[in-house]
């Protein structure tokens, strides 16, 4: 398994997402991909167009919270969907390209909507081999 | 927190003994089978209820409770503002005001079977549902301010049903105190095209048959009679309500900080009721209320308008439409004394007992009408609330099933094609906007309806009225 990479985890009501990356930027924009691939099958969305994102948040898990809910507020309200992420972080703030198009309900067949992240399972740790994870449970 | 374990003191009631931080007791309102579902987290988030500041009684979890955030769903608090009571935004959810209305019709099992795929069809259409469709109402600014003040009396002003619905809602249809300059222009922007939509995930609108009345008095008082149909829509606040909902619970985590509460789970970040943040968000919450009513009086016109066109016969009339996701103020009795409370029900039903100032005159003798929603193919049920209710558990029962399977299990397990062959083989047209949104909800993924109904009557939280079956599910 490569370094960077995301997927989701259990939990009874709703659904976790994991980003796992080298850097904290890398676990974020994987992180990203497991919380569209709730709605979509990533596969199907092209990269076209990007939005860019900008949050501030006093510590990683802040940040990283405050990300998500930004990701699904692009998602809900402008109903543009993403297949790549390119993140950078410097100190408390966040800037975020995310690669994607317009949303085609005929070709993306979306389905559950993402209500928002939780503080539920939130954390952002550091693997013993020395890769982050960026975790949380998303409302669904 | 470490609970204690559950401690059975009545056939229907186990409790939580106080430890470390608990204020009061834990209250779980299950029997043995319901009480074995619930995982142990259950019990913690329970405790962690019960440890926030100016908690009255216990906090309490219906027999549907499983896992939520910070409050179990299924959870209810009452906290008193005079002695330093909370209001939790997390404790209210994220879907606020998230509810169900069911609407008489006066058409019967026989008269349905001969038009049913037609009117599968045709409310599939009408319904603005899914994910992304966008083909809900847009409001201009001046129409938005309007509808988070007024609620669904803004909606029935635009010719969204009629007056006399209003009586038939909490709060008929219109919270006082909601305060629209604190909904945000993102809330609001989340709502764009969305106005008069079902959502998706859970949410649905069925046509369904009364197929047995255990309380003839009550169904006589509601107007259910055994085989007709009625029409059910569970849905909620949409966008709006959910970032109302991301952007106070993000608030009052620092808001807890500042005022040194201690959080055993950030999910529980709250306010003092009495405090600028906990005033803000009752007036955001009420504004998202009024969204969530104005939004199912929009989808009750228009399913009524369809149900019209394929039955022009029909009397449809409302039964009632109840909140499960909110925080009200309330006047309880607690040791003979009245006391002003706001009550937090987290996927949990207010449930009035008869003789309540609040009700509609028509129900005030047998109670309010409690719509339990059964999950996509299964049962549902109407219940009344009970005067033992009103002591037990401030007159709040249960929602709907509870999960039981995370929606990662039910889609490996239940392939969405599958879950519609299933349902078809019981007579029932589904219509759903996803494949892999209909296997999350598959029946098997909740708990048995049957006895979480069954239980809330036994327990005494509500009465037992009548029950519903599926014939027709339009998913979202």
């Amino acid at each position: 398994m490569s370094d960077a990479y995301w997927k989701h985890f259990d939990h009874r009501a709703d659904i976790g997402i994991e980003g796992v990356g080298p850097a904290p930027e890398q676990a974020f924009a994987q992180a990203a991909m497991a919380l569209m691939a709730i709605m979509c099958d990533l596969e199907t969305i092209e990269k076209k167009e990007s939005r860019r994102i900008e949050v501030s948040g006093e510590n990683l898990e802040i940040l990283y919270y405050d990300f998500i809910n930004e990701l699904i507020y692009l998602i809900t309200s402008e109903g543009f969907v993403f297949s790549q992420a390119e993140v950078s972080i410097s100190g408390h703030g966040l800037r975020a390209e995310m690669i994607g198009e317009p949303m085609d309900i005929s070709r993306h067949q979306p389905s559950v909507e993402v209500k928002a992240a939780s503080f539920s399972s939130l954390e952002v740790t550091r693997s013993p081999e020395g890769l982050f994870i960026a975790r949380c449970i998303v409302d669904v | 927190m470490s609970p204690s374990r559950p401690r059975k003191i009545s056939p229907y009631i186990y409790r939580l003994d106080p430890t470390d931080r608990m204020r009061v007791p834990g209250l779980i309102f299950a029997d043995e089978d319901l009480i074995m579902d619930m995982e142990d987290d259950v019990f913690r988030q329970l405790s962690n209820v019960a440890s926030l500041p100016g908690i009255v009684s216990a906090a309490m979890a219906m027999p549907d409770a499983h896992l939520g955030y910070g409050f179990p769903i299924g959870g209810v608090g009452a906290f008193d503002p005079d002695r330093g009571g909370v209001v939790s935004a997390g404790g209210v959810g994220f879907d606020i005001a998230c509810g169900v209305r069911t609407l008489l019709t006066g058409i019967s099992r026989q008269q349905l079977e001969t038009h049913k795929k037609t009117l599968a069809d045709l409310l599939f259409q009408n319904i603005p549902a899914g994910l992304g469709t966008k083909k809900g109402l847009k409001l201009s600014d001046k129409e938005m301010e309007r509808m988070l003040a007024e609620g669904a009396l803004w909606a029935v002003r635009k010719g969204y049903g009629d007056k006399a619905d209003l009586e038939k809602i909490e709060e008929e249809g219109s919270a006082a105190g909601a305060d629209p300059s604190e909904v945000s222009d993102k809330a609001r922007k989340r709502l764009d095209k969305e106005m008069g939509s079902l959502g998706s995930g859970n949410h649905y609108l069925e046509i369904q048959i009364v197929s047995d009345i255990y309380d003839p008095d009550a169904a006589d008082v509601y107007g259910l009679r055994k085989d007709d149909a009625v029409i059910t829509i569970h849905c909620g606040s949409r966008g709006l309500g959910h970032q109302v909902a991301t952007e106070f619970i993000r608030l009052m985590v620092e808001e807890s900080a500042r005022q040194k509460i201690h959080l055993p789970d950030r999910d529980l970040a709250c306010a003092p009721l009495l405090s600028s943040t906990g005033q803000r968000y009752l007036g955001a919450m009420k504004a998202a209320f009024n969204c969530a009513v104005a939004n199912r009086q929009i989808i009750a016109h228009l399913a009524r308008e369809t149900f019209l066109s394929v039955f022009p016969d029909a009397k449809t009339r409302q039964l009632y439409d109840v909140c499960h996701n909110t925080c009200r103020e309330e006047e309880h009795e607690i040791d003979g004394r009245t006391m002003k409370l706001f009550i937090h029900r987290k996927g949990a039903t207010r449930a009035f007992g008869p003789g309540h100032p609040l009700l509609p005159p028509a129900y005030r003798d047998v109670g309010q009408p409690v719509i339990i929603g059964g999950s996509m193919g299964t049962h549902s049920y109407i219940l009344a609330g009970t005067s033992d209710g009103m002591k037990l558990s401030f007159g709040s029962a249960c929602h709907g099933a509870g999960r039981i399977m995370s929606r990662k299990q039910a889609l490996k397990k239940y392939p969405g094609r599958q879950v519609i062959e299933q349902l078809q083989r019981k007579d029932i047209e589904v219509r759903g906007h996803s494949f892999k949104g209909l296997a999350e909800e598959a029946p098997e993924a909740y708990k048995d309806v049957d006895k979480v109904a069954e239980v809330s009557s036994q327990s005494g939280l509500a009465r037992k009225v009548a029950r519903l079956d599926p014939a027709i599910c339009v998913k979202g």
